[in-house]
């Protein structure tokens, strides 16, 4: 259980001692969204919300700017992205994107520039690697995770990759509870994490639509079928 | 070049910074079944990274082995964190935030179905000049055997 965060910090802020302190503030960050948002935590904020105990006018700010976020990416996908499914209320499906971008932000306000924050699998980059680099991320084939499939190139780059299995549970098309089978995963790619993320969940939510979906809205994707193939949209 | 891992264990309460920022265009490189070569490793020795201990940095060493120092055990309210800095190399890497439970759904735990994955990859990971991946969530455990967990011994 739990997720592990890598924090790739490049020159200006290369000195261990700066590095350590910025990345110290990242740590401090992820465990503060950890101890707001974690479901696992009777003593989180979610889990009050999720228990009517607390109401979300007296929330912090932060998660109800949130909710509103997980509200306006259920009306986008078409409810196939949404954290009120069965009756539960569970927003890591955004928490974790956004979080991550957050990250990265704190990362540039802090002169850390150049970066790359991958947490299990979704992936913030900004800047540059080397001057004149782009960074590079990888795509796991979903069928060998010994294996890239692809590759993507980009300053400010986004990376996210959903699949049926998921965090230990498995994404569910919260319009006919059933488990979607039409892709063994699907990497969503742009320059924002929290947005990449909801729509990769979201698209293998949709199943047989998400290629179609992905296309409408011009997004740039991998989707790989069970038997291997590809598709890359738009 | 530096590269810096970090241990970070307990929690502490953080800032958080918001910025405005500017979109690139991203290009997406189709790699047809890039197999995974099981040759000789590359000319670039790939350290491999012991329990921390307490060394001075190095001015500088493009493939210098990794220095490692300690730094203090800090009580917070939420726990002690301790951060092992490695430098080796030109950028900074910080990894293992354990038992962070935010971004786990709520759905029952289950086992992960994937075979155990040889860390070979690294190489082929290496000589394509990636610098992470994405794929299917990596909890802690999946972690040990995952391709990000190559990169970042490599230092990439």
């Amino acid at each position: 259980m739990g997720t592990v965060f890598t924090i790739d910090v490049r020159a200006p802020v290369a000195a261990a001692s700066a590095a350590a302190s910025v990345v110290d503030e990242v740590a401090a960050w992820l465990h503060h969204v950890d101890a707001t948002f974690s479901t696992y935590r009777p003593d989180s904020v979610v889990s009050e919300l999720a228990a009517g105990r607390v109401k979300p006018a007296d929330c912090p700010a932060e998660v109800t700017d949130v909710l509103a976020a997980c509200e306006r990416y259920r009306a986008t996908t078409d409810g196939y992205f949404d954290c009120r499914y069965a009756g539960r209320f569970d927003p890591s499906g955004y928490v974790k994107g956004w979080a991550i971008e957050q990250a990265s932000k704190l990362l540039e306000q802090r002169g850390a520039v150049n970066h790359c924050v991958n947490g299990g699998g979704d992936v913030q980059c900004a800047g540059n690697p080397e001057p004149g680099q782009q960074w590079t991320v990888g795509i796991v084939d979903p069928h060998d995770r010994s294996r890239v499939l692809a590759t993507v190139s980009g300053e400010r780059l986004a990376v996210a990759t959903s699949g049926p299995a998921e965090r230990g549970g498995h994404i569910v098309d919260p319009h006919s509870g059933d488990r979607p089978t039409a892709w063994s995963s699907i990497t969503v790619v742009g320059t924002r994490l929290a947005e990449v993320d909801v729509f990769a969940t979201a698209a293998v939510a949709m199943g047989p639509l998400a290629a179609g979906w992905l296309r409408k809205h011009g997004l740039r994707a991998l989707l790989v079928r069970p038997d291997g193939s590809v598709i890359i949209t738009p | 070049m530096k590269r810096v891992i970090f241990a970070i264990t307990g929690t502490v309460v953080g800032l958080v910074g918001l910025l405005s920022f500017k979109s690139h265009g991203v290009s997406l490189a189709p790699v047809a079944n890039a197999p995974v070569p099981t040759g000789p490793v590359p000319s670039t020795p790939v350290p491999r990274t012991p329990a921390p201990r307490s060394v001075a940095p190095a001015a500088n060493g493009t493939h210098a082995a990794p220095k490692r120092y300690a730094g203090p055990a800090v009580q917070t309210p939420y726990g002690v964190v301790q951060v092992a800095v490695v430098v080796s190399g030109g950028h900074i890497r910080a990894v293992r935030l354990p038992r962070l439970t935010a971004f786990d759904s709520t759905s029952q735990m289950i086992n992960s179905q994937a075979a155990p994955i040889l860390v070979r990859e690294t190489m082929s990971a290496q000589s394509a000049r990636i610098h992470a991946v994405s794929g299917a969530t990596y909890t802690s455990e999946g972690y040990l055997q995952s391709l990000q967990a190559a990169l970042d011994k490599a230092g990439r």
